[in-house]
């Protein structure tokens, strides 16, 4: 059997370092974890850097993952191909669960959402594609964070907003939260982004197992929940319809849900406070603590 | 994995397409449970040609039965009723003894008969048979397709007179099959599939006797024309023996039914590689004066019939296609989104897809392809922009003719098919018809709308109106646009269409 290269194998197992818990690593630290020499690890770093895999902190001299990842990932799947995949399993999922869906992917430090479908009962929504969520209280922003080391990077750097008096802002909380995300497959956000809300998101992953992009369900916290548990059947129903979402045509049986409790919901349209993506040009409702609420209210 | 549809009842749908088949069975939420599809063959004898194999057609429709309902997990005691929907015009006619097609079905899109409407059209033209059938004289229509059969095929003429073929749009074909073949089938059509023949009068749901004399069809060869929704037989064999199939409509006018655009002024529209476009009108067929077809809507049992209006566009999902494959502007057709989302307006740029003429409601075959506006400022982005502007504004023209000719103005439109899954396409479609734009939680309209029709015929659903209930929206657009800027965009719009025309010296 033909040997492997070397400096490749160094290569990725740099790269899994780099986007693994610590956000940014010193020469020394990288060296010592892969055993390497400091010059050998130096001319690989340098390598990795001109090919813009790897950035290096100008203050600090640290190493951290580069945005050339992101670009590879995300040109892989369009985002709107990504949504016209989804579409079929999104609208199933947002009729089993009686929930509204979101589809989310990375975008400028936060989600953006690029599919959303109403709750299926007959009051009036508002059309959220264009919204940003945030990374680090979000269902989908969690998931995007425990997947994604570009978004993982991002969320660790942003400043995590306490939301509500339950968002998680201190970093070893933060990863501690990730790592749950990445034991269990699924992320929850319990009133944790809004009052009164609830979300379970998990990853969808390209054929190469590279995630790109996260959907969930949202809605009233006491309709998520179930005696102060989250439900396990919509667990599992978001986790069915994001293994479903790149797949080639090929419909399982359909998983069918009890009805949905009917609990009443306030509606009041939005006042509208809104900043323009520079991607997409559509109007951002969400900006920072002024943020819509998936059920419709402003808060 | 877990399932819980073990339980029914249950309503099949069969959709015998264009360049497939399909079986999807639905539950009393009008949710899917099961899909099976397969394609078959697309024969092209000639240029402008279009055939395809009916025996291989009727085995597709027996596997994907079979497979449907294999994959739902249950026997056909759960299933309740078939209902049928079709690509509709093709045209089949075969013996009933031995059940043998007697050619290849012509497709509607096969040109064949050109020559031949022209030369039926006499001194009058076009619009020979509109008052009685809603319809022009063109190649689509089944009519003139039967003609052609019986001129061409040797001996077919006499043995057709002596009452030994059978003719029939494919829900005939699947029906007459699926109730038993030569072993008691019946022979049946439903009245919107009978209104695409150029061959029945609309007033009276009848066979037009003065059209079948003027275009030689000898009336033995016709099937009974029935409503859309009643039972029109048992399925004789196969895993659905015993079952009522008690449903069909044709493909645009089921998604009609689907959408449930019961009431009159409720209209849908379809965005795949071209567009339809119907109008519900209530139980009074009108006329058109600006190029749009009249035709049925659907009829439940006794019912009165509900009649609609009807406009196509050629080309739209077809220009998204040309943008990738021709000029290889995009790699994915989702990425016409990405590229025309990177710029803010059109540039000035506007896209008059006139590939083959312009259609409704213009009909002039002199037009072709422009892009009017062009300057040093405008990129590709802005022609992205201009493609999905095109498809918006093509049904603005074909909504501004149904309010013409109907008087009824269009409060919301229900979208349906691949185009939908195109945001920036569904909020300018709002914006340029200032009107709210709705898309429904399941995609397969046009075979909910013949599980629909079917469920109602045996039962399963009590009324419309719970069908209405059962209708989900999963995403609405709402217009953005000022009127002043939607005017002047309109204006210009119909500047480049002025110039797409008189392109060809020579109309032939």
């Amino acid at each position: 059997m033909a040997k492997n290269i070397q400096s490749l194998e160094r290569a990725a197992a740099m790269l899994r370092l780099l986007a693994g818990g610590e956000r940014r690593l010193g020469l020394t630290e990288v060296a010592s974890s892969l055993g390497l020499a400091k010059g050998t690890a130096h001319g690989i770093l340098r390598t990795l850097q001109a090919e813009g895999f790897v950035e290096q902190d100008p203050a600090s001299g640290r190493y951290q993952l580069g945005a050339e990842l992101l670009r590879l990932g995300s040109t892989y799947l369009d985002v709107h191909e990504l949504r016209a995949r989804a579409l079929v399993w999104t609208d199933d999922l947002a009729r089993s669960s009686g929930e509204s869906v979101y589809l989310g992917v990375l975008h400028h430090k936060g989600v953006l959402i690029v599919h959303h479908v109403f709750r299926p009962d007959d009051s009036r929504q508002v059309l959220e594609v264009g919204a940003m969520q945030p990374l680090h209280s979000a269902a989908l922003g969690k998931v995007l964070s425990a997947y994604d080391p570009v978004a993982h990077n991002e969320a660790l750097e942003n400043e995590r907003e306490a939301f509500t008096p339950r968002t998680i802002t201190d970093p070893e909380g933060f990863e501690a939260v990730l790592d749950l995300t990445r034991a269990r497959g699924w992320a929850a956000d319990v009133e944790e982004t809004w009052d009164g809300v609830a979300s379970i998101a998990a990853p969808i992953h390209d054929r190469r197992r590279m995630p790109v992009g996260a959907v969930g369900v949202t809605g009233a916290v006491e309709r998520i929940r179930a005696g102060g548990e989250l439900r396990p059947d919509l667990v599992a129903a978001v986790r069915d319809c994001a293994r479903g979402v790149p797949g080639s045509g090929r419909r399982a049986l359909l998983r069918r849900l009890p009805p949905p409790p009917v609990t009443p919901v306030t509606i009041a349209i939005p006042a509208a406070e809104p900043l323009t993506c520079v991607m997409t040009g559509t109007k951002l409702p969400f900006i920072g603590r002024h943020c819509r609420t998936p059920t419709g209210n402003t808060r | 994995m877990t399932d819980a549809h073990t339980t029914g009842p249950f309503i099949a749908a069969i959709d015998q397409g264009t360049t497939s088949s399909r079986c999807i069975v639905f539950d009393k939420d009008g949710r899917i449970v099961s899909v099976d599809q397969k394609e078959h063959e697309q024969i092209f004898p000639k240029p402008g040609w279009v055939e395809h194999d009916a025996a291989e057609i009727w085995t597709n429709v027996q596997e994907v039965v079979a497979g449907a309902i294999e994959k739902a997990g249950i026997t056909p005691a759960d299933v309740q009723a078939i209902g049928i929907t079709n690509q509709r015009e093709t045209t089949l006619l075969w013996d009933k003894n031995t059940g043998e097609p007697v050619h290849n079905a012509i497709v509607w899109q096969d040109t064949r008969t050109d020559a031949l409407c022209k030369e039926l059209g006499r001194n009058v033209g076009q619009d020979r048979f509109r008052r009685q059938t809603g319809l022009p004289l063109a190649s689509y229509f089944a009519g003139p397709k039967v003609r052609w059969l019986l001129d061409n095929v040797e001996g077919l003429r006499e043995r057709a007179e002596a009452g030994d073929i059978l003719f029939g749009t494919m829900d005939s074909w699947v029906i007459w099959n699926l109730t038993g073949g030569t072993d008691g089938g019946v022979h049946v059509t439903d009245v919107t599939n009978a209104s695409r023949t150029l061959l029945m009068n609309l007033h009276e749901m009848r066979w037009d006797e003065k059209i079948l004399q003027s275009m030689e069809i000898p009336a033995a060869v016709l099937p009974e024309i029935r409503s859309s929704a009643e039972v029109y037989g048992v399925a004789k064999a196969g895993p659905l023996a015993g079952v009522p199939v008690a449903s069909a409509l044709g493909d645009q006018q089921a998604a009609l039914f689907g959408q449930t655009c019961f009431s009159q002024g409720e209209a849908k529209s379809t965005y795949g590689t071209g567009t339809f476009m119907l109008m519900n009108t209530g139980d009074q067929p009108v006329n058109s004066y600006n190029g749009l077809l009249t035709t049925v809507g659907y009829q439940i049992g006794e019912q009165k019939p509900v009649y609609a209006l009807e406009g196509s566009i050629a080309v739209t999902g077809a220009l998204v296609q040309w943008m990738r494959d021709q000029m290889g502007l995009i790699k994915s057709a989702a990425e016409i989104e990405t590229l025309a989302s990177s710029v803010e307006d059109n540039g000035g740029a506007y896209f008059v897809p006139a590939f083959s003429g312009l259609f409704a409601p213009y009909w002039r075959p002199d037009a072709r392809g422009v892009i009017a506006g062009l300057t040093r400022y405008v990129t590709k982005a802005h022609i992205a922009r201009a493609v999905l502007e095109a498809t918006a504004w093509q049904t603005r023209e074909i909504s501004d003719a149904m309010t013409k000719d109907s008087g009824v103005e269009l409060t919301a439109l229900k979208v349906d098919g691949g185009m939908t899954s195109n945001n920036l396409l569904m909020q300018t479609l709002s914006d340029f018809l200032d009107a709210p734009v709705v898309r429904p939680m399941v995609a397969e309209t046009t075979c909910l709308g013949a599980a629909y029709a079917a469920g109602l015929a045996v039962g399963f659903w009590s009324s419309t109106d719970e069908l209405r209930a059962n209708w989900r929206r999963a995403a609405e657009w709402t217009p953005r646009m000022d009127a002043a800027t939607r005017d002047r965009e309109y204006k210009n719009w119909l500047k480049a269409v002025e110039r797409s025309m008189g392109w060809l010296d020579d109309e032939s």
